[in-house]
């Protein structure tokens, strides 16, 4: 191992255990019990994904931009 | 296509479900439509799988077509699978789709892992897409296809969703898109003009590669009076100088025991790519020509309406409960730079191309 690679191993150790720590002290600022209306199936970003797939294939198909609609697809035959 | 797990639960595997839709689009001299199947179903506690058949009837006689050929019919049939596989908060999506067409095949991979953090108040999802494209040209009359080449495609996603407050959700999405090979259309015909000032046509020549960024916010809100408020926005860029912009808003509203209404207003606008042109020059006046409306300056506008009715069979037993759905989009698509030909031929007089189009989806959807 070379000498920059042992003091960056030494440097980078203790900052993920801080960050690790960090992760795992992070109380939930909503509890669970207080998730009533997020649960609520007009709450969902997709809640009808036949639909929602059907229509991102129409812009799909006549815009030119694409992507980043939290959905993976493919095979429109677009060009 | 199916969503990546960030923009839900990732530790929750999703509802089992079955969905029948019928499908319509009628706008620009194209009637596109045919019916959608999606059935998803839960084996065990840990892996849920999905299956899709979907199929566009095509009759177009749009302004493109009616310029460079004569007016067709075709189909296109699609078929996906899907398999999510739930292990802790960890949730591993795994999925192919293949798309057949007479003139056009596509297969695609995707992978994807999403992961619920800090409490559940964050999901972090990241995706992998594969495709694989044959692109062909069909002769109508003979009913044969030439296969002029193949198209490669690489795309990576990554997601984040926040629970923000009780009332509040906040998605993330990031994806960048490569393509490489045949990118073109074989049918379209790039336009110039000639010395002795008709408007004659040429071959199309496109770059073989192009990678876009799109980076995209959706946020959700939930009003005190039992409705919701979503709006979102995306922005696009390319290496072929499209840079375009998506906004959209909508509401939901649940009415008396069963009904729930649904209105969206979306609206999109993109620049040219650097290579388009309506009407080019002179002949061969430079090494890219496109004259594809998809890549011109160009807005449209959707407005859409939906109603939900919900309902509880009696009869089967097994279905828990059920709805119908009945969803209209109307969008308008203004073009900047793309003048209607088939109204005459002298440049300069010509009309700028613009369109109404009606989608229409009704749809019934069971959980069990």
């Amino acid at each position: 191992m070379t000498k920059s690679r042992t003091v960056s191993l030494v440097l980078s150790a203790p900052l993920a255990a801080l960050l690790l720590a960090g992760c795992s002290s992070v109380e939930p600022w909503v509890k669970p019990y207080e998730r009533e209306h997020l649960a609520d199936p007009i709450m969902s970003f997709d809640r009808d994904p036949v639909s929602s797939t059907y229509l991102d294939h129409v812009f799909e198909v006549r815009e030119g931009a694409r992507g980043a609609t939290g959905g993976v697809g493919g095979g429109c035959g677009c060009n | 296509m199916f969503a990546l797990g960030a923009t839900g639960h990732a530790g929750v595997l999703p509802d089992d479900r079955a969905d029948m839709m019928w499908h319509q689009w009628e706008g620009g001299g194209v009637t596109v439509q045919g019916p959608s199947i999606l059935l998803r179903k839960k084996l065990g506690d840990s892996l849920s799988l999905a299956a899709n058949y979907y199929v566009d009837m095509v009759s177009s006689a749009s302004v493109d077509v009616l310029s460079t050929a004569s007016p067709y019919k075709e189909r296109r049939t699609q078929k996906s699978l899907s398999a999510d596989y739930l292990h802790g908060k960890t949730t591993y999506s795994l999925g192919v789709i293949s798309s057949i067409e007479p003139d056009y095949h596509a297969n695609t991979g995707y992978f994807s892992v999403s992961e619920d953090m800090f409490g559940d108040l964050t999901t972090v999802a990241f995706g992998f897409t594969r495709g694989w494209d044959q692109v062909g040209e069909r002769e109508h009359v003979l009913n044969i296809t030439d296969w002029v080449g193949d198209a490669d495609h690489r795309n990576w996603q990554l997601s984040l969703s926040q629970i923000l407050t009780r009332n509040w959700l906040l998605s993330v999405n990031f994806e960048t898109s490569e393509s490489e090979g045949y990118l073109k259309s074989p049918y379209r015909s790039a336009r110039y003009l000639a010395p002795d000032g008709s408007v004659q046509t040429e071959e199309e020549v496109y770059p073989g590669t192009r990678t876009g960024n799109a980076a995209s916010m959706q946020l959700k809100y939930y009003l005190p009076w039992h409705a919701a408020l979503a709006g979102s926005y995306r922005f696009y860029k390319d290496t072929w100088s499209i840079l375009a912009h998506t906004v959209d808003v909508g509401y939901t509203q649940p009415l008396f025991a069963d009904w729930t209404f649904d209105a969206d207003v979306r609206y999109y606008r993109q620049t040219a790519a650097n290579f388009y042109s309506d009407l080019f020059p002179y002949q061969a006046s430079q090494n890219f020509l496109a004259r594809d409306r998809e890549l011109a300056q160009y807005h449209d506008l959707t407005l859409g309406l939906g109603v939900t009715w919900q309902f509880h069979p009696r009869w089967p037993r097994w279905i828990e409960k059920g709805t119908m759905n009945l969803r209209y989009d109307r969008m308008h698509i203004a073009y900047d730079d793309f003048h209607n030909y088939l109204v005459g031929s002298a440049p300069g007089v010509l009309p700028l191309y613009s369109y109404d189009a009606n989608i229409t989806q009704f749809f019934i959807s069971a959980w069990f």
